[in-house]
């Protein structure tokens, strides 16, 4: 057995004449983080989709556990252990939290045709496992709609992990938090790793994927420009990296130039 | 007073652990969406009781009377409230009651039918309408309210065109004399609990005629059905999977399906059920009247998603509950039997819906953001 709980060889993803994604190469362990990385543009809402079973990949292999495997569905995907959480997180604000953990698959009780959604089990574990992360959550029965960005974030989480998955596949978790509540949701995705979670966290920013990262992998139109480990790197190399360094460079020599006119 | 007690709420909150600060009951109470039926049916009930509490509205006829006008419309209520936190609206609810009704008598009376197996018929075009309305809504993506709108015309058009077809009338009359002897009839046209009013009017508790019987001789059928179908309506809404599913259908369609619930078959399923309910109303009045009308039903639809939404029902969707459809129900059924026993002209019992309605729209509009906002 491989030590890499996913792999992804030279995926490739075309719509018609448009190269989405070319030859892109990933692996992720157990226990530890990859970060995804790109901008806008780079092919990141397609890779997710392609891992998460939306999109079938054109070229490529995706392996789970040494073992080829192929997704007709995010079903397939899911029934593998591959849970993606997205940006809408799939949560209702109108419900409570214990009926959004449970959603679609809510625990029953009874005798069948008059079978039960056991609310009271479904509370406690939804109580228990929102403890777990340090959320407090005064009645489990409050609607979602109370609680912050950052505790959606974890809800959405911490399903994913309960209902068994084993490649959680994070969709701009940060992207719409402040500081603390960012802080939060990336202190909660390191513990899900050091749990014995394969973490893949798409994100744009730099500052909330350097410190939690364990490897990084660049996307920059449709290709991987690599996976680098975090002790190759500096804040500094992954952000020109990812900005398209060269053209950043260009556009400071030019700035400096124009400066330097305006000054004359 | 809203405010102090909010302050002195918070002081709580930080004193003790958060983790184990239990909400109190009346809270509980406050966040529920049927909270503004209630206190509206408490209201109607105390002006009725002060401006024709000697009048015999409260006497157990009276009071049989609008409970019964309540529950006919409570029964499609409950059923366009379930459809609505589903997050659809049926329009052709009171255009089915029309097109069920000809479905029992044109049957029974044209073509030998026996009348239960025209109920049975009735049900299954019911079954049919519905699923045909889900499957539109869920297919083409359209507003629930067009698809529906248009089935309002075409089943009230062909309901007229066939019957008048068929029977050359726009009535078919003659069905009280299939009741007797029929094994299901019984079901929507008997008033149970006779002994009971017996039994009261021989202990002179309640109005007798002039021969020494009682005036109210028992409880309608839509009672009965009224109370059962609140009963499972509630009990599906917040005790089943099933009644998850509606909540995550009607409160957010992409992310319900997203983890796995059948929103379609779920929107389904409920179109049906107010195509049934209508049927159910059908049944009941067709057999106390002993006649189908083409006409029957006409605006039902609105009343009872007016009912829907006075009982707190959103119009977005994902929220409501079948308590409070009932509540609605039974403000309006008793202001509308009730204005007959006051002074004031019923014509102005068709502004008091809509101001009702108003005043419901605009407090569950407040609560929705209550319950939604970040704390």
């Amino acid at each position: 057995m491989s030590e890499n709980l996913i792999e992804f060889n030279g995926i490739s993803k075309f719509f018609g004449k448009v190269i989405a994604l070319k030859d892109v190469t990933m692996k992720v362990k157990k226990g530890e983080i990859m970060c995804l990385l790109g901008d806008n543009g780079a092919g990141k809402s397609t890779l997710i989709k392609t891992l998460s079973g939306v999109h079938k990949p054109d070229e490529g292999e995706i392996i789970i556990e040494g073992k080829k495997k192929i997704f007709d569905s995010p079903k397939d995907a899911l029934d593998m252990g591959i849970a993606t959480v997205y940006q809408d997180l799939a949560l209702v604000s109108l419900m409570s939290v214990t009926r959004n953990f449970f959603m679609g698959r809510e625990p029953q009780k009874g005798i069948p045709f008059f079978k039960t959604f056991d609310i009271e089990k479904a509370n406690n574990i939804a109580a228990e496992r929102m403890g777990q992360i340090g959320i407090d959550i005064r009645d489990p029965s409050q609607a979602v709609g109370t609680m912050s960005g950052g505790e959606r974030q974890c809800l959405a989480i911490s399903r994913a992990i309960y209902f068994g998955a084993k490649v959680l596949i994070l969709d701009e978790p940060t992207s719409a938090l402040g500081v603390h509540q960012a802080s939060v949701v990336l202190k909660y995705i390191v513990k899900a790793a050091s749990q014995g979670l394969a973490v893949i966290l798409i994100t744009h920013n730099v500052h909330h994927a350097f410190p939690v990262g364990n490897s990084f992998t660049v996307l920059n139109r449709g290709k991987s420009l690599g996976t680098y480990a975090k002790k190759d790197l500096t804040r500094e190399k992954l952000l020109s990296m990812m900005a398209g360094g060269e053209e950043l460079d260009k556009l400071e020599v030019e700035l400096k130039e124009m400066d330097r006119i305006s000054k004359n | 007073m809203s405010e102090k007690s909010k302050s002195i709420d918070s002081k709580k909150q930080f004193s003790q652990d958060e983790r184990l600060k239990k909400v109190s009951r009346l809270k509980i109470l406050l966040n529920r969406p049927e909270l503004g039926a209630l206190g509206g049916s408490i209201l109607v009930f105390i002006f009725f009781g002060i401006v024709a509490g000697d009048t015999g509205m409260f006497s157990a006829y009276g009071t049989l009377n609008f409970l019964d006008v309540s529950a006919n419309l409570g029964i499609i209520a409950i059923a366009a409230a379930m459809l609505m936190i589903g997050g659809e609206f049926d329009l052709s609810i009171g255009s089915m009651i029309g097109f069920a009704g000809i479905c029992i008598a044109i049957p029974a009376i044209y073509w030998g039918w026996p009348l239960w197996m025209s109920i049975v018929f009735a049900f299954a075009m019911a079954v049919l309408v519905g699923y045909f309305n889900g499957i539109l809504v869920v297919r083409t993506g359209l507003p629930s309210f067009i698809v529906t709108l248009a089935m309002l015309f075409i089943l009230r058009g062909a309901t007229l065109a066939i019957t008048r077809l068929i029977t050359g009338r726009t009535q078919v009359p003659g069905l009280r004399v299939l009741i007797d002897n029929d094994p299901i009839a019984w079901m929507f046209a008997t008033d149970t609990f006779k002994w009971l009013f017996t039994w009261l009017g021989s202990m002179k508790l309640i109005e007798l005629r002039t021969d020494g019987t009682p005036l109210a001789t028992g409880i309608p059928p839509s009672v009965i059905w009224f109370v059962l179908l609140t009963i499972i309506a509630t009990w599906i809404l917040m005790k089943t999977r099933y009644g998850n599913w509606i909540f995550a259908s009607g409160g957010d369609k992409v992310g319900a399906t997203n983890v796995g619930v059948p929103v379609g078959k779920v929107k389904i399923s409920l179109f049906i059920g107010t195509a049934c309910a209508a049927t159910l109303f059908a049944c009941i009045q067709v057999l106390d009247a002993g006649s189908a009308d083409t006409m029957r039903g006409t605006l039902k639809e609105l009343e009872a998603i007016a009912a829907a939404v006075v009982g707190g029902c959103l119009l977005t969707g994902g929220y409501g509950s079948a308590i409070g459809a009932a509540f609605g129900a039974l403000i309006f059924g008793t202001v509308s039997m009730g204005i007959f026993y006051t002074d004031v002209d019923t014509d102005w019992f068709k502004v008091f819906l809509g101001a009702m309605m108003l005043i419901a729209v605009v407090f569950n509009n407040y609560i929705r953001k209550k319950v939604t906002e970040s704390k």
